[in-house]
């Protein structure tokens, strides 16, 4: 108590010494003190009451590092306050120099001249170094956008078909929507597709949407790949972590200690990923930051990547090489993660009218998805009417392919094994799975009305985009699951899918995320090594009691021994 | 969103995926000059629209004398005839949390129920106690909420007059490009909450006419605002992480900011897992 009160006693004069320089200082310049100083000296009235009476709250009194750091405010303060006596010294020399008439009312004037007299500008050699502003490098960086290669290409650019889409048209439909990204930004996002479409010779092409993100967004682009076309699978090194994995199983066992329990978990076998063309990699997907930077590939997705992306709920970085920090780990980085969110997307919100594709010719396999020919635009179909599309869910239909929960959109019997694959074949498909298979009624080319209804909410909401001009009006129609989906139909044949969001399914109340699976048992039950509970309190005591009983027993005997022997 | 600069600056928050379209924008330029004679309001905002599931609601914030305490907010269905909201008290706020759940789903008489069981007194009496809100103030009581929670303006844009009347300044040049790429030059437009618990050596360094507001940058959870440039990187675009669809814009060295909400109305509880 006494060391405390020294050393607040000694921060108490340097208060008091400071209160009495600005009192001093303020009385000379007649102003008001300052009301960061009138605080300190409460304070410290408050401190030293507390060292003498100890019953004073301990709410009111400021704590010493608090005192600290107001004398230093202070000291700031009184520095400032010596600069304004200093001042005021100035104006009046200048005053009774110069004895203008009515003082009074040009003082104002006459302490700014003073202060801008002193003032030197000492900077008139020193220039800025023009920086180059963020807007300026993405403005360089999007000027290209803008540029005509110059040679004979023009003329084949109108004949042909391009597989670039009408991004202008889509826009003005999606505005009417109530969807879009801003005209001017719209207009460059089109610029870009077409880079796009030509630097990397694209049989199709289309404007998926956006996603954003938290750092940057990313603006993403659907293609057919080319035939041919083939990833690298990293087949390679699974196969090694295998090999390596069985060295070091030999070289424990060889060692001539007990060996330690071995692990007998096998993890559930990969499920393969989808070939590309088919199922959830039927179409590639290219992503940039803003338009006129360059176009990434997305990587094809693996069904281990979709289950783990249902099971998380991430916002996205901006940054394809974040890592994804999640319980259940997803496996790879954002750019898997956007690659999943993509086409669990597409395969839930991807609708057109009905009829607008048709299936071919059914081959009787319930399983096989309707294969690329067979989805084609129907050239049959009639337009229709906008007001049907905007009422009734059952005239659009998904075409996009649900994906099972097994992560692919075929499904595959993961019970058989990888030797018989190879053997089978084709046969393999049509044999009778065990359990049975997921399906969502018939593949492709659903009606929207079948979509079953989570948390309480439908799953899809349409309307139609005006309703004073209903015959020029456009169907909209939006996505309740996958917040920022949209689709829209206009009275002839065109429709367009778009997504803008965050890449988040809807959660319903809340995301709660899985548990972390029960602690497996470790030791396989051995003739050697038995696992057991412990004894709980009661069998214990039972125990005990059974031993002491089987003691005063062994006593009793004891004692008659002894009185046979001291008998005989 | 001011409803001077709604033509332009739509195009502005039009980066996070929703407009208006022309039809929904010339209705409300003619609507909203209507409802600021009508109700004296100084100035009219669009503040934004709530999507429902058979129909969306478009929200409109008349100003007064206090840009603080004088907001009156009205909805509308159709961007033409506007509704008054009720003033969201804590009462109603309490119903609303008990009872409202789900999505909105655009009708405004829609009656939210929920059965609650209590025993009365010591006895085994049960008493089912029925709360029922309606959609309308459901609507008031989330505009409420949104408004407390992220609505946002950059630094300097308002000043307390020493009346504690706050109002717009009209000598804000805007800020530059490097301090609005830090979340420290914006403020929550609402009751501060967090100012008094500063230390003196923190405020001493503050403006008592600008700085009497809360940071965004002492939000928690940290990181629940994403900060962009946007449009070839001219415009400075801050979005909420936990109202999903607020957006804020603001175009450096000119004095133009707004936000807008177009979302559910849902408040996103799961940010703590999603960062």
């Amino acid at each position: 108590m006494e060391r405390k009160q020294d050393s607040s006693e000694g921060t108490l004069q340097a208060v008091a010494l400071l209160k009495t320089t600005m009192l001093k200082q303020s009385t000379k310049s007649g102003l008001n003190l300052n009301p960061a100083a009138h605080k300190v000296m409460v304070d410290s009235r408050k401190l030293r009451s507390t060292g003498l009476h100890s019953d004073v709250s301990m709410k009111d009194t400021p704590t010493e590092l608090e005192l600290t750091e107001n004398v230093c405010t202070l000291a700031h303060i009184s520095v400032k306050l010596s600069y304004s006596y200093d001042h005021l010294t100035r104006v009046l020399i200048k005053v009774m120099d110069e004895q203008p008439q009515d003082v009074v009312d040009v003082i104002e004037d006459i302490s700014r001249d003073v202060k801008r007299a002193l003032f030197e500008d000492k900077q008139s050699i020193l220039r800025d170094l023009p920086q180059t502003t963020a807007a300026e490098l993405l403005a360089e960086q999007q000027r290209p956008l803008f540029s005509r290669p110059e040679n004979n290409e023009q003329e084949d650019e109108l004949q042909q078909e391009t597989p670039l889409p009408n991004v202008s048209e889509i826009a003005f439909y999606l505005e009417q929507a109530g969807v879009g990204l801003g005209r001017e930004e719209m207009q460059r996002i089109f610029l870009a597709l077409k880079q796009l479409v030509e630097s990397q010779e694209l049989l199709c092409c289309r404007l998926w949407g956006k996603i954003l993100g938290t750092v940057s967004s990313y603006i993403v682009a659907e293609a057919e790949c080319r035939e041919g076309e083939e990833e690298e699978e990293p087949i390679s090194d699974e196969a090694a972590e295998e090999e390596e994995r069985e060295t070091e199983t030999q070289e424990s066992d060889e060692n001539e200690m007990d060996p330690l329990p071995q692990s007998t978990y096998k993890p559930p076998p990969v499920v393969p990923k989808e070939p590309i063309g088919t199922g959830t990699n039927k179409c590639v997907y290219y992503v940039c930051k803003e338009p006129g930077l360059p176009w990434v590939k997305l990587p094809s997705v693996s069904p281990a990547q979709i289950a783990a992306a249902r099971q998380i709920r991430k916002f996205f970085n901006g940054k394809l090489e974040a890592p994804v920090n999640s319980y259940p780990p997803f496996p790879g980085n954002e750019a898997n993660y956007l690659r999943a969110q993509i086409a669990r997307i597409s395969a839930g919100t991807q609708v057109s009218p009905q009829g607008f594709f048709q299936t071919g010719e059914e081959e009787g396999d319930e399983e096989d998805e309707a294969p690329r020919d067979s989805y084609e635009v129907n050239s049959d179909f009639e337009g229709v009417p906008v007001n049907e599309m905007a009422e009734s869910l059952s005239t659009w239909v998904h075409h996009g392919h649900h994906i099972l929960p097994q992560g692919r959109c075929i499904w595959i019997n993961m019970a058989v094994n990888s030797e018989d694959l190879n053997e089978e074949g084709e046969a393999e498909e049509k044999e009778e799975p065990d359990e049975p298979e997921p399906e969502v009624g018939p593949p492709l080319l659903t009606p929207l009305s079948q979509d079953v209804e989570m948390f309480n909410t439908p799953p899809w909401t349409s309307k139609m985009s005006s309703t004073l001009t209903p015959q020029h009006a456009v169907a909209v129609l939006r996505s309740n699951l996958w917040p920022g989906a949209f689709a829209y139909a206009c009275g002839g044949k065109k429709f367009e899918n778009i997504y803008v969001g965050w890449g988040l399914k809807y959660a319903g109340e809340g995301y709660s995320p899985p548990l972390p699976p029960q602690p497996q048992r470790e030791y396989p039950s051995d003739s050697e090594i038995t696992e057991a509970l412990d004894p709980s309190l009661e069998e214990e005591q039972a125990l005990k009691e059974v031993l002491e009983e089987q003691q005063d027993v062994q006593e009793e005997l004891e004692d008659t021994d002894e009185e046979d022997e001291d008998d005989g | 969103m001011d409803s001077q600069s709604l033509f332009f600056s739509l195009e502005l928050v039009a980066g996070s995926g929703n407009t208006l379209n022309v039809e929904q924008r010339a209705a409300l330029q003619t609507s909203l000059v209507i409802l600021q004679k009508n109700y004296k309001f100084q100035r009219v905002l669009l503040w934004g629209k709530v999507l429902g599931l058979k129909a969306d609601y478009f929200i409109a914030q008349g100003r007064g004398e206090d840009e603080m305490k004088d907001r009156k907010n009205l909805y509308s269905l159709n961007c033409v005839d506007w509704f008054l909201l009720p003033p969201a008290t804590v009462p109603l706020i309490d119903q609303v949390s008990s009872a409202a759940k789900g999505r909105f789903t655009g009708d405004p008489s829609h009656v939210y129920e929920h059965r609650d069981i209590r025993r009365r007194g010591d006895g085994d009496e049960e008493e089912e106690v029925v709360t029922k809100v309606n959609e309308e103030i459901r609507l008031a009581v989330t505009v409420h909420h949104i408004e407390e929670e992220v609505s946002v303006v950059p630094r300097g844009a308002f000043v307390k007059s020493p009346h504690g009347l706050v109002q717009i300044n009209r000598s804000f040049c805007g800020l530059s490009y490097s301090e609005s790429g830090k979340l420290d030059s914006f403020l929550h437009f609402s009751e501060p909450k967090n100012l008094k618990k500063k230390s003196l050596l923190e405020t001493s360094q503050l403006n008592p006419a600008i700085d009497f507001l809360d940071v965004l940058s002492d939000d928690i959870p940290k990181g629940s605002w994403s900060l962009q440039f946007e449009c070839g990187s001219k415009v400075c675009v801050l979005r909420s992480l936990l109202w999903l669809g607020l957006t804020f814009y603001h175009l450096p060295m000119t004095p133009q900011h707004g936000y807008i909400y177009i979302g559910d109305g849902a408040k996103n509880l799961d940010l703590a897992f999603m960062l």
